[in-house]
């Protein structure tokens, strides 16, 4: 197992660099530049700041040196925000963003897992119904929506919580639920289609036919089975609250590192962007591993070796 | 008193398409260590006869609409889910068609083998991880010690059959119902399978509901047989007069279906037509449209087992007037 992860995380760094490549020439075809102002600045201050950045010299010059420093581990100075470097901002944001994305991962799936299992259990019913109907609304309706309506009713119409900022325990309320929502609706469609088949499969018939329980034929039998589509799930899911947390952190002012995205995309901060890329490639990759590591614990019949 | 007695069990399961009457009436005994087979064509109701007595039917859209099942005294069709519970699994066991996937994959051999000892036993564990290893010795399984620690995927289909014969047989069940057991398995291997069987129930004194359609295994594993047809029981007779002293003609031209060494160079013969949609109310015997017998009181009169001979009954119209003789 340990061979086959190490395996995987050497596959991992051309992808990583396919990822890089994209990344900085992708942003250097965006018009404007960090350095353009509402007034432009003197040519000779210019000249000056892109001799400092190493802007004034050749576009591929620059992206071989951008990888050689990723080598090193270095991500490179912020050009907007001075006398910082990129890792620290990144880091900076890392524990605010890490707490709201791990909530809303660990409360889509509890709560996805538990709604999609309570489904299959009273399919055809009026609740399976109803779970599956806000389930849908939940996949299909996009966050950048959920987010503003649950501002303009919980927190400016029935003023129940704050609709923005960061520090007190009612601010992370609003941007978990907008962040887990479309995975709660997710996680529940899948539980529930796989906890049916599995329900129906011929191994749970005999553990009724031992005269089990059927609440242990569904704890022990069942449910074990219908969560590895669940758990390949995972490695989607936490890219997908990646990608929403860009916008939700944005929407709440958080102070994450979705936020130093946006805002680094628009002020052309060329490094920020490229780090949080980069960081976010690294991660979507390792929890990808993850989920399939945890794939080969929970299925005998896959074996890493 | 037989063991177990089966008294017009009618199940049926409401579908899109209608009401389909998978068992209609259908009574049956079993005795003590008696072997019973029943046969029969796919979809003739066989399954849905064992599965409706050990509640495995799916309900809905599954439903018993009627009858009795009296096991050792206790009606399993009316009893509770906990009276239900206490019995099968313990008294009565059940074996399936298809090894490869009626073992759970995500759990070793030894769990799933002490399972029935532990709910109903309630014995120790240890003890019932020693139990499981002398019952997969039993079924023939080398380096039981170690074998009985794998998963699954890990035992060729007909060792997890013979896995699920040990798992079947570890409580000592009084009857143990093998719904096709050697159907999805090699030749070879389906003789060893149905010696298993025969072993363990000597052994134990169980008594054997066998389905099958295969008329040869029948006819050398069982005691009785009960032919079924359409959801109905169309002869029911001891395994020798049934297959010698044919009462029923679908029975007849079961028998003659089967290929045998002298009819080599002959076209084999088969039943014209196909058995009818159970959606349907059928008037009359469900096989008239197929029978080369048929009259026409068939069509029309409702059919009934009567006796035709000592512990012989059939369903033929015409077997009961005596204008027929098979």
């Amino acid at each position: 197992m340990v061979r086959y992860a190490v395996h995987r995380l050497l596959v991992a760094i051309p992808t990583l660099v396919v990822i890089v490549t994209i990344a900085f020439f992708l942003i250097r075809i965006a018009p404007g530049g960090p350095f353009d102002l509402e007034r432009p600045l003197h040519p000779k201050v210019m000249e000056h700041l892109e001799r400092i950045y190493q802007l004034d010299r050749p576009l591929h010059e620059q992206y071989l040196s951008y990888l050689r420093n990723l080598l090193a581990g270095d991500l490179g100075p912020s050009f907007y925000f001075r006398d910082f470097t990129v890792s620290e901002l990144i880091l900076s944001g890392l524990p605010i963003s890490v707490q709201v994305g791990a909530s809303a991962l660990l409360l889509a799936l509890g709560l996805g897992g538990l709604l999609g299992v309570a489904a299959a259990l009273r399919q055809n019913t009026r609740s399976d119904y109803a779970v599956m109907t806000v389930a849908t609304l939940g996949v299909t309706v996009p966050n950048f929506v959920v987010a503003p309506v649950l501002t303009l009713i919980i927190g400016l119409q029935l003023q129940l919580l704050p609709v923005g900022g960061w520090g007190k325990p009612g601010n992370y309320v609003l941007p978990i639920i907008a962040l887990c929502l479309p995975q709660i609706a997710a996680i529940a469609r899948l539980t529930r289609a796989s906890m049916i088949e599995v329900l129906s499969s011929n191994f749970v018939r005999t553990a009724r036919a031992k005269g089990l329980r059927e609440s242990v034929t569904i704890t022990r039998h069942a449910i074990r089975a219908a969560i590895l589509p669940v758990v390949s799930y995972m490695g989607p899911a936490v890219a997908n609250i990646i990608t929403g947390s860009v916008v939700v952190e944005q929407i709440f002012s958080i102070p994450g590192i979705g936020r130093y995205f946006v805002q680094g995309s628009l002020n052309r901060d060329y490094t920020l962007v490229m780090g949080v890329t980069v960081f976010y490639g690294a991660l979507i990759i390792l929890c990808n591993l993850i989920a399939d590591l945890l794939y080969g614990v929970l299925d005998p019949k896959v074996r890493y070796d | 008193m037989p063991l177990l007695e089966v008294e017009n069990l009618k199940t049926s399961f409401h579908t899109r398409e209608g009401v389909v009457r998978a068992v209609n009436d259908v009574s049956f005994s079993v005795d003590k260590g008696e072997t019973l087979g029943i046969v029969g064509e796919s979809g003739s109701g066989k399954s849905v006869t064992c599965y409706s007595l050990m509640g495995l039917i799916p309900q809905p859209p599954g439903r018993i609409e009627g009858g009795r099942a009296l096991f050792d005294g206790t009606d399993l069709l009316h009893c509770t889910p906990r009276q239900l519970r206490s019995i099968r699994g313990r008294r009565i066991a059940m074996i399936f068609q298809d090894p490869m996937t009626s073992l759970n994959p995500y759990l070793r051999v030894e769990d799933q083998l002490i399972e029935p000892l532990l709910i109903h036993d309630r014995i120790d564990r240890n003890l019932a991880k020693e139990m499981a290893v002398q019952a997969l010795k039993d079924v023939g399984i080398q380096d039981a010690g170690n074998r009985v620690r794998g998963y699954p995927h890990e035992f060729s289909g007909g060792m997890r059959q013979r896995v699920m014969i040990a798992m079947a047989m570890i409580t000592k069940p009084d009857l143990l119902i093998a719904d096709e057991p050697t159907t999805a398995l090699d030749v070879t291997v389906q003789a060893q399978i149905l010696e298993l069987i025969k072993r363990e129930q000597q052994e134990n004194g169980t008594a054997v509901i066998l389905i099958s359609h295969d008329l040869g295994v029948v006819a050398g594993f069982c005691d009785r047989v009960l032919v079924m047809y359409a959801g109905k029981v169309a002869e029911m007779a001891a395994t020798k007069p049934l297959f010698a002293h044919p009462q029923h003609p679908y029975n007849r031209a079961l028998q003659r279906s089967r290929p045998t060494g002298d009819m080599k160079g002959n076209e084999l013969y088969t039943i014209p037509g196909l058995p009818p949609d159970l959606s349907k109310e059928i008037v009359g015997c469900p096989f008239a449209p197929r029978c080369e017998f048929v009259a026409d009181a068939c069509r029309k009169d409702q059919v009934r087992l009567e006796t035709v001979g000592d512990d012989h009954y059939s369903s033929c119209l015409r077997v009961h007037r005596r204008e027929i003789d098979l």
